[in-house]
Formats: structure tokens, sequence, C-alpha cells
């Protein structure tokens, strides 16, 4: 478990197009046997590279979930708590393909996050931040946009 | 099987009643890479005001991903789960979701399209307290993919 900053992003410092920060993800099959187990999503797509192919995918792909809900790691950390993620939302553009890499220490696939504000609204206090989400250069997420509110 | 346009409109009442437990918030927040100490440490999440550890952003996915099951297991909705692709995912929390909550899921068939062989379908789950508290929506769209699609 990482230390927490007891810093709380200033509201009034913030401006659009400011960069949050940004994090690698390593993504191995065992993550999505994780995800799989915790979230209760079971679909084989995500570990069973032969059932994959049979339906048509390039081979196992990380639950788009699992993409959507470490890709705001980012901005529960930069916010300080999680409770101030109010709104969360994004479109799956293409699939995460991991490669099987068990046994070794290489992920299967990595994932890019940076988060930036979008947009800040001063009556409510909220600020939108945007993450680019990219795999191997592509992006993976689209109108990926945390909504944090800092009372 | 094609997918049944009659789904649209359809609303799947509250089924059983999910407890949140603190360590299937700990085991989701992992899985998630997830490490702010609101996720696992109880005096952490009581220091910014909580009552018991606090679920990551996505956790509503759980329940309601288990209101969706009950429209792809509808033998007259005509899904087949392995052609199912997750399209988009929005979540609004009405508060944080912390351990002891007891939720339920209403859920709610708000689209069905036909998409070349297949169907994109929009679900809304309205999740609430036991006691009729709003907690989170959440909407969900999926693709459910044609023969070659």
């Amino acid at each position: 478990m990482a230390a927490q900053s007891a810093a709380v992003p200033v509201f009034d410092a913030l401006e659009t197009g400011l960069e949050i920060g940004r994090r690698e993800i390593a993504v191995t099959r065992s993550d999505l046997v994780k995800y799989a187990g915790a979230s209760g999503d079971f679909n084989p797509i995500h570990w069973n590279n032969d059932f994959a192919v049979a339906v048509e995918l390039p081979g196992v792909i990380a639950h788009g979930m699992f993409t959507m809900g470490a890709a705001v790691q980012l901005v529960v950390d930069w916010a300080g708590d999680p409770g101030r993620v109010v709104d969360y939302q994004t479109r799956f553009t293409k699939p995460v393909p991991v490669a099987d890499t068990t046994g070794t220490d290489e992920p299967g696939a990595v994932l890019e996050v940076v988060g930036t504000i979008g947009a800040i609204d001063a009556e409510a206090r909220t600020a939108r931040v945007d993450l680019a989400v990219t795999n191997a250069g592509q992006r993976v997420l689209m109108k990926a946009q945390a909504v944090v509110r800092l009372a | 099987m094609a997918i049944n346009p009659d789904l649209q409109g359809r609303v799947y009442p509250p089924a059983e009643v999910y407890d949140v437990a603190r360590e299937k918030i700990r085991e989701f927040a992992r899985a998630v890479k997830a490490e702010h100490s609101a996720h696992f440490d109880v005096d952490a999440a009581a220091a910014l005001g909580y009552t018991d550890l606090v679920a990551p952003p996505s956790f509503a996915i759980i329940v309601a991903q288990r209101a969706d099951a009950q429209l792809i297991a509808d033998p007259e909705s005509g899904i087949d789960f392995s052609r199912v692709v997750h399209a988009e995912q929005r979540f609004t929390h009405h508060r944080p979701i912390v351990a002891g909550d007891r939720l339920t899921a209403e859920l709610h068939v708000d689209q069905v399209r036909a998409m070349g062989g297949g169907a994109m379908i929009t679900t809304r789950a309205e999740i609430s307290s036991e006691s009729g508290e709003k907690v989170a929506t959440t909407t969900s769209s999926i693709l459910v993919r044609g023969e070659g699609q």
C-alpha cells in the first residue's frame, strides 16, 4: 500500500489543461483471473485463449472494466479520497490483448494513463479529469472522464 | 438467435440484496490495482469521515452486472454471453459505497438497437440501500456481436 498524500487538490488553483499525473499499469493474465474473481465476470474471453479465438477475438483480452477500474486510480490518488469521484464514464474502443507471460516477469500488456483537467464547474466545485488511456500507442478508452468533487 | 427488440423498456425488479463486505472491498481494490488506504484500513477510512472501508469508484459494477445477469439469463432475451463486448459504462455516485451497505438494484433496459447482425443494448441499474436511499446509478452499453462481427 502506498503512503497517502494528505494534500487535497486546491480547487481554485486548477485550470483546464493542467496534467494531474500519469502512470503505467502492467497487466498479466494473472491480473485478469484476479479481476474475474473479484468482480464475478467469468466470461472466458478474459482467461481462455482458444475460447477467445473461437469467438473471433485476437486472443485473451482484458475486461473493459479492469482497464476502467485501474485507470481511475490515478484520479483517486490525486483527489486524496475515493469518495470524491462522483461520476466516471468511458467508451471501450479497442480491446486490450494480454499476452500469456506466465512464469516470467514480463507484463502481458502495459497501459499508459495520463490525466488532464478537462473542465471545471465553479458552482458545483467539481473538476472533470479526462483520462487518456493507451496500450501499445493506441487509445483503448474514449471519453474516459471522472468528475471529482472538491468541497 | 436474434436479439428480442421487445426487451426495450423492460424493468427487472430488485432481486437479492448485495452485502458489501470489507474483504470484498479489499479484494476488488487489489484487483484494480488501487492503493488508497481508505479501501484497506478502517482507521484511514474513518479519518476521511467514513463509517467503514470505502469502495473503489467502479465497485458498483459487481451489483450492476448481477442485475444484468437477469437479462442475459432471460431465455426471451436471445443474448449469447460469449459474444458480448462491453461498449460503454458510466457510474454516477449519489453517495460513496461503504462496507456494511446492503444494496439492491433495479434494472432498466433503456435501449435496444440492431447493429449489423448484432445489437447494442443499454441498461441502467438504479442501486439503492435496503431502506430506499439512492446510492448509485450505473449505465452499461453492451454490444452483442453478430456472426463475423
